[in-house]
């Protein structure tokens, strides 16, 4: 049986006490831009979850791959809980971005801006994983389309990302591109500690989202050993866990 | 394999000879699209970006139509048990399907684009213009046929098959439109330009991603 509470807590700890720090790190140690002033403080938020939701897709796609080589359960769920995560991160870096956009440019969206447009493209299309998994009914089915699908967008990320990129003029702000020569130690430390922190952030929370489906699988299979009623059982996009057995009361 | 694709491109055309449904239906779709086009914009006529822009929005939103369509026989008349109790590669299939939503395509674009060119278009292309034009179309249909063909397939088993079509096909087919789009406009221009070759190479590319990436997935959807 696949434990996935194990560890929960000091990872949960840990998540906090980093984005803390890397948060006061960027607001009070790391110097005001001498270009674009208290604005660019957002960028400690923005870009890490940026580059954790892509990040993520990827990792969701490559889940899909392990699932469809392995069919085990678990990877079906890990693709699952690290697409919804992604799509979460990938929500908060567009809000974060179109206010970066309104403070800078002055306007809310700006097409002539080839990340930000690539993002809400990836961002469209992952919005439709869990309607797709939710409109298959028969769970092995559903469980090998969304790794399918999962696959197809992952590798879609870096082609739409080079195609829109060729397709407008160069304004982002390149945070890494520049990081060697561009960003100064200062300005290093939080940033670097703010990716690591919503990267754990993003395993932590996915941690919690595999142990809690977990935990209602296991329930269910309980009061179905109970011979009592399951409950209602309704139609998920959620992956569906093989009926375990937990520790067998004999 | 060859003889495999062979008779499903036969029965593919034997279903689409008997009831013309989907290549009607498409070309009529682009057509009422350009009369849409024509009021939504108020203009006569159209060049250029705008020209290349309606152009490839009426060709997709066209091949949504098709894409909808491309394995529900399949589905609901058996085809798909059929075929898995012959003893051929389920690649097949894949191989087969591109192909006939290819041909679809090209059957609808050669009513869809001269009803264009009467309806809409401004300038008329010159004879390089036009071989150009065909260029770009072949690459963007191969490209829409390859995911045209996947996410059919992916949404075939589904039970809200229409809704997810188009979420799915379009985000997945904006590079197609990007490249297209842009290779196409300075061929439908007043004082045409050259054919900007670094997008005919983005839709080379993006059919060759998504070709191999759909050929290498697609068996697992005609499980069971």
């Amino acid at each position: 049986m696949v434990t996935y509470g194990k560890g929960l807590r000091p990872l949960s700890i840990v998540t906090a006490i980093l984005l803390a720090g890397g948060l006061a790190l960027a607001l009070f140690y790391a110097p005001i831009d001498a270009d674009q002033g208290f604005r660019q403080k957002i960028f400690y938020i923005h870009v890490p979850m940026a580059i954790t939701a892509m990040g993520g897709f990827i990792a969701g796609g490559i889940a899909g791959i392990m699932y469809l080589r392995t069919e085990e359960a678990k990877w079906d769920l890990r693709s699952y809980t690290w697409i919804h995560q992604a799509l979460i991160l990938a929500l908060g870096a567009l809000i974060t971005g179109s206010i970066w956009a309104k403070t800078a440019w002055g306007h809310w969206w700006v097409w002539d801006e080839p990340t930000l447009v690539s993002f809400l493209i990836v961002f469209l299309l992952y919005c439709t994983y869990q309607p797709l998994r939710f409109s298959i009914e028969d769970r092995d089915k559903q469980s090998r389309y969304a790794a399918v699908f999962a696959i197809t967008a992952g590798a879609f990320v870096p082609l739409n990302f080079m195609a829109v990129r060729m397709a407008q003029s160069l304004s982002h702000p390149r945070v890494l591109a520049t990081s060697e020569g561009g960003l100064p130690p200062e300005m290093q430390l939080p940033f670097y500690t703010m990716i690591v922190a919503m990267i754990l952030l993003f395993v932590t929370l996915s941690k919690y989202e595999m142990a809690s489906k977990n935990a209602r699988a296991q329930i269910r299979t309980l009061r179905r050993r109970m011979g009592g009623d399951e409950g209602p059982q309704r139609r998920s996009a959620a992956p569906s866990l093989p009926a375990t057995t937990p520790t067998s009361p004999s | 394999m060859r003889h495999a694709v062979a008779a499903l491109l036969r029965k593919e055309a034997a279903l689409e000879l008997r009831t013309p449904q989907v290549i009607p239906a498409m070309a009529l779709f682009s057509v009422i699209t350009y009369v849409v086009f024509h009021f939504g914009l108020k203009r006569n006529q159209l060049e250029g970006d705008l020209a290349s822009g309606v152009l490839w929005v009426t060709i997709l939103f066209a091949a949504m139509l098709g894409i909808a369509r491309l394995f529900v026989s399949d589905r609901e008349e058996g085809g798909f048990d059929a075929f898995l109790l012959a003893p051929v590669d389920r690649t097949a299939m894949f191989v087969a399907k591109a192909i006939s939503m290819f041909a679809y395509l090209v059957l609808v674009q050669v009513i869809a684009i001269p009803a264009f060119v009467i309806l809409l278009l401004g300038p008329t292309p010159d004879g390089t213009q036009a071989l150009n034009l065909v260029a770009v179309l072949a690459l963007a249909d191969v490209g829409i046929a390859v995911v045209g063909t996947l996410v059919g397939a992916l949404s075939v088993q589904t039970r809200a098959r229409d809704l997810i079509v188009p979420m799915l096909a379009l985000p997945l087919l904006v590079p197609v439109i990007i490249g297209a789009a842009r290779a196409s406009a300075p061929l439908l221009a007043l004082h045409a330009t050259a054919l900007p070759g670094k997008w005919l190479a983005v839709l080379a590319l993006y059919d060759l991603v998504f070709g191999l990436l759909a050929y290498g997935v697609f068996d697992y959807l005609v499980e069971d």
